[in-house]
């Protein structure tokens, strides 16, 4: 969909014209109250559910969640996925032209906030003639717009599902940002953020930077249980026998070939999202995720910024998650019921750490279902 | 202890309209009867991923944390009214815990098995431990980690500085207000800082 009128961003920069992608699954119902807006993270998109015909691995990436007869079961919820500004699966971002400059924005895109992506979302809303969500949704940063839905729109949010997020970055999860950022600049190829293809030069895509930022966040989104327990110490060049069992091969006493199972595996992530991701994305989205802080116009009190809020909230976390730890959760809950917000939350045993929230744990998957049941139920009666 | 009589008895201890903080509120049960008998709002504390399902699915508020890490996240006199029913026997800090309960609420509600009930004195008399319908495990797989009488509760609450507005027994959903620490399976006291 296309906005012809400019977006004030936080910055005090502004947008002059985007488009924004999204996707639409289920039915509005007659009296428009059952919209659940999907919020996606870092490299996902407005794609939630389902896959596109003859397109083989075209699954939505939440697609454990959303569909019919899911959790969020869209034979009774009008589920809305939009891609993000900035991002690189549609909407307006850095790989298309600046219609000020009639050049590639590149790095000159400008920074954009979870509460820039907010603002665009309720827009496309208006469009949609959807004033108010039954619910609106999301894990890690989308958990961030979830709660920054409920406090820049409280009126418009009747349930917010926040999952494996957290109020704000801490330091160490700044510096992963930064140090993925630092492999992404600091790749020739990255060439100041101008590395599309123009004027008969080729594009000459960061992928060496882009690789290492992606092998960076994927240790982070596991637990050391995980990795260990999927790769251990095995090595890439295990053998095995005329029945199939596994025995250690010998190592190659090599420093910069594979030796182990764990970095065959980073390597093959870092290539595939090198492939399809966007280097001016990466760093915009990770700067996003470090900007937001909505306690830090209250005076660093969280329960003073939550005070705007009038969803009912719903908050997960996931015990082994490190990068948005269960504790963070905790603040949030806190701070709504310091507010006395209507608020549940679920701390779930699972060993997957960060990745858990895209991940088919039963306890969730029901614990969801249950709480989306209740919603259907109030646009029922 | 979910039957009926028994809910309701407890209920009654709770003003109209209280802000309620349930500790262990198992499926929700009670703080789903309070609001819609009561018009109460609150929350229940759980550690159980079923129990905690189980609120959900009812639309009661609930918070999935160990009692045993304590209150922290809740301030000084939050609550109108925080119930302990059937949860201070799984407690390995129950002293921290009531004071803690005092603390959080205006008002505290306990609720526990009396093991003073005759029918498990005789029972120690005979040289074994208790089975009976309010405390049906067998002494090597029993949840409950602490066994008290009605009696002793009213020493700890004391020891504590607890107000006690209000106490007696419980038996099949009847109140016991003579010799509750003889005749009741279960204990209640209500009690204020």
């Amino acid at each position: 969909m296309h906005f012809a009128e400019p977006l004030r961003l936080r910055s005090g920069a502004s947008i002059r014209a985007y488009d924004l992608c999204y996707e639409t699954y289920g039915t509005l119902n007659p009296d428009r109250s059952n919209a659940v807006l999907v919020l996606h993270a870092l490299n996902a998109s407005h794609h939630l559910a389902g896959v596109y015909a003859g397109q083989d691995k075209s699954d939505g990436w939440w697609d454990t969640m959303i569909g019919p007869g899911k959790p969020v079961d869209t034979n009774r919820f009008f589920v809305i996925g939009v891609n993000n500004l900035g991002s690189c699966f549609g909407s307006t971002g850095p790989m298309h032209t600046n219609p000020e400059t009639g050049l590639t924005y590149g790095a000159s895109f400008p920074v954009v906030t979870v509460e820039d992506w907010v603002a665009a979302q309720a827009r496309l809303l208006d469009e949609l003639g959807i004033t108010t969500l039954a619910a609106v949704m999301g894990g890690s940063l989308g958990g961030m717009q979830a709660l920054s839905w409920a406090l820049q729109y409280p009126e418009r949010v009747r349930h917010a599902v926040v999952i494996a997020s957290a109020p704000n970055l801490t330091a160490e999860n700044i510096a992963f940002n930064e140090v993925a950022r630092r492999a992404i600049v600091t790749d020739p190829d990255f060439n100041g953020g101008d590395f599309y293809a123009r004027d008969g030069r080729p594009e000459t895509k960061p992928k060496r930077g882009l690789r290492i930022a992606r092998m960076i966040g994927h240790i982070t989104y596991l637990s050391d249980d995980v990795m260990n327990e999927k790769f251990g110490r095995e090595l890439r060049n295990t053998l095995l026998d005329e029945a199939g069992n596994k025995s250690p091969g010998e190592y190659q006493y090599t420093t910069q070939d594979v030796e182990f199972q764990i970095e065959s595996y980073l390597r093959y992530q870092g290539d595939k999202f090198a492939e399809y991701f966007d280097a001016n994305t990466y760093l915009l989205i990770t700067r996003a995720l470090d900007y937001f802080d909505p306690a830090r116009d209250f005076g660093g009190s969280l329960s003073a910024a939550l005070a705007r809020a009038s969803a009912r909230f719903l908050l997960v976390s996931f015990t082994t998650d490190w990068r948005f730890s269960p504790r963070r959760s905790r603040e949030l809950v806190k701070a709504l019921l310091d507010n006395r917000r209507d608020v549940s939350y679920a701390e779930i045993d699972a060993p997957h750490g960060h990745d858990a929230f895209l991940l088919d744990d039963p306890r969730y998957m029901h614990l969801v279902r249950a709480y989306f049941g209740q919603i259907s139920a109030e646009f029922a009666r | 202890m979910s039957d009926q009589l028994t809910m309701e008895a407890i209920a009654r201890l709770v003003p109209t309209g209280a802000r309620v903080l349930d500790l262990g509120c198992g499926d929700g049960s009670l703080l789903a009867y309070l609001r819609t008998q009561r018009a109460c709002t609150g929350y229940g504390i759980e550690i159980a991923d079923d129990n905690l399902l189980a609120c959900v699915h009812k639309g009661v508020n609930v918070i999935q944390a160990n009692l045993d890490e304590g209150l922290a996240m809740f301030d000084d006199a939050s609550f109108d009214v925080v119930l302990q029913i059937d949860t201070l026997q799984h407690l390995r800090n129950a002293e921290i815990m009531l004071r803690e309960t005092a603390r959080v609420g205006r008002i505290g509600i306990v609720a526990f098995p009396n093991f003073g009930h005759w029918p498990n004195r005789l029972s120690v008399l005979r040289g074994r431990m208790p089975v009976t319908r309010r405390l049906p495990y067998q002494w090597y797989d029993t949840p409950n980690i602490r066994v008290g009488t009605y009696a002793d509760f009213a020493v700890l609450a004391q020891r504590n500085g607890l107000r006690i507005q209000d106490s007696f027994g419980l038996q099949d959903g009847a109140t016991v207000r003579w010799l509750p620490n003889l005749r009741a399976s279960t204990a209640v006291f209500r009690f204020s800082r």
